[in-house]
């Protein structure tokens, strides 16, 4: 059902013609890699003061309320540069290892994002100027560090082959995380 | 001359075992990203409150104090990687042009980081000047450079 939506999907002239382009796939997946310097750069600048590492004078809200805007931009153009790359070639990530690793840190820095402004970052007037935050923001920093991080090494490794489900034999755990389909 | 340099970089032992590695060269790669993240995270927060887009306090000057160690730490994480990967490749990274590009743009942009930007920097002032938004806006674009030069090598 799902692979042959994205068979239908990567078969759809739009998505040929980005992947056998000579520029635009490349120009697409600079763009989604420059913009790491945007999107996650300032996220971390933003989590280093939440963890309490350095900015201590500068207030949180300062953070939130003017760099953030920076960061969602930056978001806005790994999703739709991210998005397109997908396109260009659904089934191939869709069986990536690395490519399936990366979407459930995905959800992971999600929630932390939705739990970090939903609820920690509400009373922020009351340690606004802490230069060591409440625990639970320097928890929602660390974990932002670390899981981006992740998103970050894990979306690289979606280049390599290591565990193509065409290259088998792969070990059987490959083959069940990858969703590989083994001919028999 | 300048060949003869990199085919002995290429055989060095780091360039070779990095080479002959399956993991080395993706795990340094995968690391040089990261350094790239902290690079432009450290750099764009001073830049972006010297053009007056970002964070409005504090100064420029204690802001960039903050962000050093981390800008310092990225240049060092990035040289460190980015060295063995040059290494492990350099005959063929000799004959790409976005290579060069980098190699010049790199020294560059390094050069203005710590004389023209980091005089700029030492504003105690909470007042942007255009000379402030000036150095902002080379300083993106200088780095701009590095990191889009360093993208392209993959392509080539």
């Amino acid at each position: 059902m799902i692979r042959s939506l994205l068979e239908w999907l990567g078969n759809t002239p739009w998505s040929v013609r980005l992947l056998e382009s000579l520029y635009a796939w490349s120009l697409v997946e600079s763009t989604h890699v420059l913009t790491l310097g945007l999107f996650v750069g300032t996220a971390v600048m933003m989590d280093l003061r939440l963890v309490g590492l350095t900015f201590g004078s500068v207030p949180v809200s300062e953070f939130t309320g003017r760099l953030l805007p920076w960061t969602r931009t930056g978001f806005a153009v790994m999703a739709v540069t991210g998005l397109l790359l997908f396109y260009s070639s659904p089934l191939r990530y869709y069986h990536n290892l690395f490519f399936r690793i990366k979407v459930l840190l995905l959800i992971v820095a999600g929630l932390n994002v939705w739990l970090f402004h939903g609820r920690i970052h509400r009373n922020v007037a009351a340690w606004d100027l802490d230069a060591a935050p409440p625990r639970a923001a320097r928890i929602a920093g660390a974990v932002s560090l670390l899981v981006w991080a992740l998103v970050v090494v894990s979306g690289r490794l979606v280049a390599y082959n290591w565990f193509e489900c065409d290259l088998q034999p792969q070990p059987e755990l490959v083959n069940r995380v990858a969703g590989c389909v083994l001919e028999p | 001359m300048l060949l003869s340099l990199f085919f002995w970089s290429e055989a060095t032992w780091l360039g070779t075992a990095v080479r002959e590695s399956v993991w080395l060269f993706a795990v340094l790669e995968a690391l040089h990203l990261l350094g790239l993240c902290v690079l432009g995270g450290s750099l764009l927060v001073v830049d972006l409150r010297m053009l007056g887009a970002g964070l409005a306090r504090p100064s420029i000057a204690e802001l960039a104090d903050y962000a050093r160690p981390w800008l310092l730490g990225a240049l060092a994480l990035s040289v460190a990687t980015g060295l063995p990967l040059f290494l492990s490749e350099a005959v063929k990274l000799y004959y790409i042009p976005s290579f060069r590009v980098k190699m010049v743009a790199l020294p560059l942009a390094l050069l203005f980081t710590f004389t023209v930007r980091g005089r700029v920097v030492r504003n105690r002032t909470l007042e942007t000047s255009a000379r402030s938004r000036l150095v902002a806006v080379a300083s993106i674009a200088l780095w701009l450079t590095v990191a889009a030069a360093g993208r392209w090598i993959g392509y080539s």
